[in-house]
C-alpha cells in the first residue's frame, strides 16, 4: 500500500516536467501488467490458504462429529462417563495435568534456549558457533520414543534428587511427599516427564531464536559496543529488545509441541489420580491418555478420549491465539 | 521356510530324475529337524482346496498367537487369506454382532444382550464361542535374595491397593516363614493402559480376595488405589525390574527372569505353570443359560481345586453357528480347528506363551465346531 500512494504521488510531479512523456504514463498506469506467472502465484497461494482453513475446520468438525456420543451421555447420564461423574469432572485433572507439565517444560526450557542461542550467535568462537547449531538441530530430530525410552532410564536415576528435593523443599506443595512420608520408588513422575519435554522443546526455541537473535542490526550492536557498553549490556539493550516478539512466538510454538507431546509422556509417566506434589506417581496429561487408552477402547470410550482429543486442540487454538496477541504487541512496542 | 523348500523344489523338478530323488530325501531329512514337520505332509498334498478371506477383528492379546496360527494355516491352505485386527475385545464382538466379521477374538465372552443380538446375524442357534488362547498372569517381583514368594489371594490385594506397604509386614511373613524378607518398602506397578491383563487380574481379586477388593473391575487399574502405573506389558515388567522391591502383574511369557509368586490355592501355594492355568478352565463351570455348543465359562478364580493356577487370561473366539455359504462354513471349520488343534496350541504356547488347552476340553471344542453349519 505505501509503494503504490508514493508513485501516484510522484507520477504527476514526474510528468510536469516533460509533457510528452505524460500521457504515455498516464495512459498504461492503470492497466497492470498480469503475467501467467501472476495468475498461477497467486491461485496457488490462494488455495494454499483456503486448504490449511479446510483441513483444520475439517479436524474440529470429526472431533466434534465423533464426540456427540460423549456430548449425549453428558446430558442424559453424566455416569456413564469414565470416572462416575461426567465429563467434566474427567477432563479437568487431565487439562491440569497438561498445562503444568507444560508450563514446567517452558520454565525450564526457555533460559537455556535464549542462553544457547546468545552463545552461539553472539559468544562462541566463530568456528565453535555452526557446529553447535547443527547438534542443537539434531536434538530436534530424535524421535519422541528415543526420549521416552531415555527418559525411563533417567527416572531411576532422579530419584535420589527428589528425596533430596522432599527433605529440603517439602515445605512447598509442589515438592512435598507422599502420605506416608516418601517419593515415588521409580522416579517416574509428572516432574520426571516435564524435565524430558524441556529437553524436546529445546531445539525448537533455540533455533528459532538464534535465527532472530542472527537478524539484529549490525549497526546497533556495534553503536552499542562503541558507546562502550559491556557484550551484555549490547545483548540487553540492542539484541534481546529486537528479539522480543520472536522470543515469544519461539516459546509459544515450545509451548504446543509439549501441550502435544504424547509418547514420550506415555512411556515416562506413571499416570493417577490428580496430586499437588510433583514427587509422588499421580497426575495424566491429555496426550498419553488418549495414547494409552485408545487401542482397546470403543464405543463411549472411544468418544471420551476424542472429546478430551477436543479439549486438547482448543487448549492448543487459544496458546496460539494468546501467542499471536503478545507477538502482535511486542512487536509494535519494539519497532 | 516352506517357500524355500517349495521353490527349490519346483526347479528340481526340471532336472534328472535322480537329482530330484536326492531333493526329496533331502526334504525329508530337513523336514524331521524342522520346527513343524507336520506342515510340509499338508502343503505336500498340494492343499486342502480351500480359498478364501477369513476376516476377524478383536482382542490384542491374542495378536502374537494369532500370527503364529495365520502363518501356520496359511502355509498350509495357501489359497486361504486370514486377516485379523487387534482392535480390541469390545471393538471386536461390535463388529462381529454387526456382521462385519466371521470371528472375533475376545477376553470376555458374549454378556447376556450380546447372546441375544448374536442371533440377528448368526441365526437362532446364535453365536458359539470357545475359549482359545489361555495366557497365565504372573505376579513378578523384584526382591534380591528372595526366590521364592508364597502369596495369598489377600495379601496381594493389600499389597496393590497400598495397605501393605513394607516387604517385612507380618502378613507376608506368616506365608513366608523361611524367606527372608527385607526392611522395604514395596513398589506395586500396574497396567496405566486399559487392558484384559488387568482385567482378569483386578477380577480374580476381586473373586479370591472377598471384600477387600472393593473396585469395580474393570480393564482399567482402580486409580483410587493408588501405586505406580506403567504402559504395557513391557513396561510394568521394566518398571519392576528397574526398581528393588517391586511387584508387578504382567503375560507370564514377558517377566522374564524376575521372581513369580506362588498363589494360594485351596491350602497350597501353587506355582504357575501352563498346566496349572489351563487346569483352572476345566474347573470352571460353563456360563448358564447358554445354547449347546456356547463354551463360555465363567472362571472359577476362588477355585480350590489342587495345582490349579486361578490368575490367567482365557481369550475366546466368537463364531457363527450357521453361515450364509459352505465355502465360509468349510474356511471357518478348518480355522477354528487348526486354532483349537494340538499343533495350534502348541504353535501359540511357543510364540505367545500362553498354555495349551487341555485335550478334555479341545475335544469338546472340536465337537462344537463340526456343528457349524450353513444357514437355511
Amino acid at each position: 500500500m505505501p509503494t503504490s500512494t508514493q508513485t501516484t504521488a510522484t507520477g504527476p510531479a514526474a510528468g510536469a516536467p516533460g509533457p510528452a512523456l505524460g500521457p504515455d504514463v498516464h495512459g498504461t498506469k492503470p492497466k497492470a501488467v498480469i503475467r501467467p506467472g501472476d495468475r498461477i502465484f497467486s491461485a496457488a497461494t490462494l488455495i494454499a490458504g483456503i486448504l490449511i482453513l479446510a483441513i483444520l475446520a475439517g479436524v474440529a468438525l470429526f472431533l466434534l462429529a465423533q464426540s456427540k456420543e460423549t456430548i449425549d451421555a453428558q446430558i442424559s447420564d453424566p455416569s456413564a462417563i469414565t470416572g462416575g461423574s461426567g465429563f467434566f469432572a474427567y477432563v479437568w485433572p487431565l487439562v491440569i495435568g497438561t498445562l503444568v507439565s507444560s508450563a514446567i517444560a517452558l520454565v525450564v526450557a526457555t533460559p537455556f534456549a535464549l542462553g544457547i542461542a546468545l552463545f552461539t550467535t553472539h559468544m562462541a568462537p566463530r568456528r565453535l558457533a555452526p557446529a553447535l547449531g547443527y547438534v542443537i538441530d539434531l536434538l530436534a530430530a530424535i524421535p519422541s520414543v528415543v526420549y521416552g525410552l531415555w527418559g525411563i532410564a533417567l527416572a531411576g536415576n532422579l530419584t535420589g534428587f527428589y528425596i533430596w528435593l522432599a527433605k529440603w523443599f517439602g515445605w512447598i506443595p509442589i515438592f512435598a511427599p507422599g502420605a506416608d512420608g516418601s517419593v515415588s520408588n521409580t522416579g517416574r513422575t509428572l516432574l520426571t516427564a516435564s524435565l524430558v519435554l524441556s529437553i524436546m522443546i529445546l531445539p525448537i526455541i533455540t533455533s528459532l531464536t538464534r535465527e532472530i537473535f542472527l537478524q539484529t542490526p549490525r549497526l546497533q550492536e556495534e553503536a552499542a559496543l562503541a558507546l562502550g557498553a559491556t557484550r551484555w549490556e549490547m545483548i540487553r539493550m540492542s539484541v534481546l529488545p529486537f528479539g522480543k516478539s520472536g522470543i515469544a512466538s519461539a516459546t509459544m510454538l515450545g509451548l504446543g509441541r509439549a501441550l502435544g507431546e504424547t509418547m514420550a509422556v506415555a512411556m515416562i509417566l506413571s499416570p493417577g489420580m490428580l496430586t499437588a506434589s510433583l514427587l509422588v506417581s499421580g497426575n495424566q496429561t491429555i496426550a498419553s491418555e488418549i495414547a494409552q487408552n485408545f487401542p482397546e477402547a470403543a464405543g463411549l470410550r472411544l468418544s471420551e478420549l476424542i472429546s478430551i482429543g477436543l479439549v486438547l486442540f482448543v487448549i492448543t487454538l487459544l496458546v496460539n491465539m494468546a501467542a499471536r496477541a503478545i507477538v502482535a504487541k511486542t512487536s509494535v512496542k519494539g519497532s | 521356510m516352506f517357500h524355500v523348500k517349495k521353490g527349490i523344489f519346483v526347479k528340481l523338478k526340471h532336472l534328472a530324475p535322480s537329482a530330484a530323488l536326492l531333493a526329496v530325501g533331502a526334504l525329508t531329512l530337513s523336514a524331521c529337524g524342522g520346527a513343524s514337520a507336520t506342515g510340509e505332509d499338508v502343503s505336500g498334498e498340494g492343499d486342502s482346496g480351500l480359498a478364501g478371506t477369513i476376516t476377524g477383528i478383536g482382542a490384542s492379546s491374542q495378536k502374537a498367537a494369532m500370527d503364529a496360527w495365520t502363518a501356520d494355516f496359511v502355509s498350509a491352505n495357501s489359497g486361504v487369506t486370514v486377516n485379523y485386527s487387534p482392535d480390541g475385545s469390545g471393538a471386536g464382538r461390535e463388529q462381529f454382532l454387526g456382521g462385519n466379521a466371521q470371528f472375533a477374538g475376545s477376553d470376555a465372552h458374549l454378556d447376556e444382550d450380546e447372546a441375544e443380538a448374536a442371533k440377528e446375524v448368526c441365526g437362532p442357534e446364535g453365536a458359539f464361542e470357545f475359549p482359545v488362547y489361555v495366557s497365565p498372569i504372573a505376579v513378578a517381583f523384584n526382591l534380591e535374595g528372595v526366590d521364592s514368594l508364597n502369596l495369598s489371594p489377600e495379601t496381594i490385594a493389600k499389597i496393590f491397593k497400598g495397605e501393605i506397604s513394607n516387604w517385612n509386614d507380618e502378613a507376608i511373613k506368616a506365608d513366608n516363614p523361611d524367606a527372608e524378607l527385607p526392611d522395604l518398602p514395596i513398589t506395586a506397578v500396574h497396567r496405566a493402559d486399559d487392558s484384559g491383563t488387568t482385567e482378569n487380574f483386578v477380577e480374580y481379586l476381586k473373586e479370591a480376595a472377598g471384600d477387600l477388593w472393593d473396585a469395580e473391575v474393570d480393564g482399567n487399574f482402580p486409580k483410587e488405589y493408588g501405586g505406580e502405573a506403567a504402559q504395557g506389558t513391557d513396561g510394568v515388567v521394566q518398571t519392576v525390574s528397574d526398581t528393588e522391591g517391586a511387584i508387578g502383574y504382567a503375560d507370564a511369557s514377558a517377566v522374564g527372569s524376575l521372581g513369580q509368586a506362588k498363589v494360594k490355592v485351596g491350602e497350597d501355594f501353587v506355582e504357575l505353570s501352563p498346566e496349572a492355568a489351563a487346569k483352572v478352565v476345566d474347573a470352571s463351570p460353563k456360563v448358564e443359560g447358554r445354547s449347546e455348543g456356547d463354551l463360555a465359562f465363567d472362571l472359577a478364580r476362588d477355585t480350590t481345586e489342587s495345582g490349579a493356577y486361578p490368575i490367567v487370561l482365557v481369550s475366546y473366539h466368537v463364531v457363527c453357528s450357521t453361515y450364509q455359504d459352505q465355502n465360509t462354513v468349510d474356511l471357518i471349520k478348518a480355522w477354528e480347528k487348526f486354532v483349537v488343534s494340538e499343533e495350534g496350541q502348541q504353535s501359540a504356547a511357543k510364540s505367545a506363551g500362553s498354555a495349551p488347552l487341555s485335550p478334555e476340553l479341545r475335544g469338546q471344542i472340536e465337537t462344537v465346531i463340526d456343528s457349524i453349519k450353513v444357514a437355511g
